[in-house]
């Protein structure tokens, strides 16, 4: 089962701009999924549609099993959206606007559920101020608060933590994990790509509106990711003509007395082995071997830059 | 699939009504106050004059249009300065993703824009009552008149708040559209005092029908028949609603 899933979703602006292009995308139930891609890239349109603050052009979201275009009330109660920029009700506290959000979703306000958002998301003594006199901070919390308060199924976070300072961040992103772990699916873009990796367990990097990858994080990692073999000698490297085509398939580098070799790791079979075999073949046994792996981030940069 | 959410509409009917409470001195006091001032005035100014055509005091017949225009102008500023406020503030998305049907959104904007209309026309007869005794003939025109006028300029208020970009636009569609139909509807004097021209265009202008059916209400009289001023506004009304409707379902000027 998906929390959402889209195919084939395009969406063409006025202005003529193609934000998306046919993306097909499942984010299954229970996930907590990174959505990434650059400034541009679409993911704000994404989520804008499932907001429905904007038509798509073709294709169909579905959210939890329903099509939201046929069905966009029961599609809309079951999600909480974070929207990227900070709109906040100027008449109401913050009090007054979570149960005002609980009632728009059809829900009779849950005091105790109130109090434990304002507590976890650290609004508590500004429940009764106005709006306006909060912090740039505490408005973006106070709308993470408004997307949570009907207990949504699937919460989509347009980047959350912009503004928010780094112990915040963290605090926010633990009250995140625990709603996962209670079965809360979550849809996050963010620009922090470690804390995408470190939080999420499935990720979908998104370019000029094209889906360059999906799946589980650990996965891409380990699939997709990257690794270089750094073999150390004794004495000074040089590839002869012969040998850099033979080392050709491992991208070759020298550094002084390190070679370099970029290493692929496919399902269960690696090309590590026959790496060092040929390393040792022809330049004896390297004094020390390390591996550097691509992380989220190299791998995001890889293949946004490649798509440029 | 009918999917309801009559307790989402009702939150945001009270949401509209704890909009303007929270700003009351500017929502009501003020417009019931800026219309006893028109009042006060035309009382020193117009002395014991008759209305022509009208067997009336001139108070018994200012009395009852003002309190129109009063609920006119307020049911029309509260669709529109909540929708213009949430669309500047960027509110107006949380609207659009709420699982609220366009009937449901339609009905709460403008069960609210009735409400204030209804509280400051009633703050402002509260407030003239206790000096000035006006007759009270037919209460079933003026709960009529005073209802549809509220719902049309309700709905008058929605379509212009989703369609003004800014509050300057919103001005634009006060200053040259309200304000001079109200002026031109015969608050301050009977419609047969004006050029042929004049009358002419009042006689496709709801504003007319709605201050003289609310009169006629008040002292039985009025510039055209109140029955065919029902029929008038009545479909007005239901026009109004049906576009507020379609324009919010199709997402105009709101979505992209």
């Amino acid at each position: 089962m998906y929390a959402l899933k889209t195919e084939q979703l395009s969406k063409v602006y006025a202005r003529g701009k193609q934000a998306l292009k046919s993306v097909s995308l499942e984010v299954p139930q229970g996930s907590f999924f990174a959505l990434l891609g650059p400034n541009g890239a679409g993911k704000s349109t994404m989520i804008n549609i499932l907001a429905d603050t904007v038509i798509p052009s073709s294709g169909v979201v579905q959210v939890l099993g329903r099509n939201m275009q046929i069905d966009p009330l029961w599609c809309k109660q079951r999600m909480g959206i974070v929207p990227q920029e900070v709109a906040f009700d100027p008449f109401f506290t913050p009090y007054e606007v979570l149960n005002i959000f609980s009632g728009l979703y059809g829900a009779r306000p849950d005091r105790v559920w109130i109090d434990t958002l304002l507590d976890r998301l650290e609004l508590a003594e500004h429940a009764h101020k106005n709006t306006r006199e909060l912090s740039g901070g505490m408005k973006r919390r106070l709308l993470v608060a408004q997307a949570l308060v009907h207990k949504p199924e699937l919460v989509v976070l347009d980047e959350p933590t912009a503004g928010v300072d780094v112990e915040l961040r963290k605090r926010l992103w633990d009250f995140m994990r625990e709603l996962n772990q209670a079965g809360t699916t979550i849809l996050l873009t963010t620009h922090y790509l470690e804390e995408a990796q470190e939080l999420c367990d499935h990720v979908a990097i998104l370019n000029e509106g094209e889906l360059l990858l999906s799946g589980r994080m650990d996965a891409l990692l380990r699939d997709v990711a990257g690794r270089s073999v750094w073999f150390e000698f004794a004495q000074p490297l040089q590839l002869s003509a012969t040998q850099q085509e033979v080392f050709a398939r491992f991208n070759p580098r020298i550094e002084g007395h390190r070679l370099i070799l970029a290493t692929t790791h496919h399902q269960q079979a690696s090309s590590f082995h026959d790496a060092y075999m040929l390393v040792h073949h022809h330049f004896g046994a390297p004094v020390d071997v390390s591996i550097d792996q691509e992380d989220l981030e190299d791998v995001f940069l890889r293949m946004t830059r490649k798509h440029q | 699939m009918m999917n309801l959410n009559h307790y989402g509409a009702w939150t945001l009917f009270m949401r509209e009504n704890r909009r303007f409470m929270k700003v009351k001195m500017q929502s009501l006091l003020a417009p019931a106050l800026t219309s006893l001032m028109y009042l006060l005035v035309f009382r020193y100014a117009m002395g014991e004059r008759t209305v022509p055509n009208f067997q009336v005091d001139y108070m018994s017949f200012l009395i009852p249009g003002l309190v129109m225009m009063t609920m006119l102008q307020n049911a029309f500023a509260n669709s529109s300065s909540s929708m213009i406020t949430a669309k500047v503030m960027k509110v107006h998305i949380y609207f659009l993703m709420a699982p609220l049907s366009a009937w449901e959104v339609v009905l709460a904007f403008l069960g609210a824009a009735v409400i204030r209309a209804c509280v400051v026309g009633g703050l402002l007869l509260l407030m003239i009552l206790p000096f000035v005794s006006i007759p009270l003939l037919h209460l079933g025109y003026i709960f009529f008149y005073g209802f549809c006028g509220s719902v049309l300029m309700g709905g008058l208020g929605l379509i212009s708040g989703m369609w003004a970009r800014k509050f300057d636009d919103m001005a634009l569609i006060n200053n040259f559209v309200i304000m001079p139909l109200t002026f031109l509807s015969g608050v301050f004097y009977s419609v047969e005092q004006l050029p042929k021209t004049w009358q002419a265009i009042n006689d496709w202008n709801p504003f007319f029908y709605l201050i003289d059916g609310f009169r006629y209400g008040f002292i039985g009289m009025g510039d055209a028949d109140p029955m065919m001023g029902m029929g008038f506004i009545a479909l007005a009304t239901v026009a109004m609603v049906v576009a507020c409707w379609y324009l919010w379902r199709s997402g105009w000027k709101l979505k992209e």
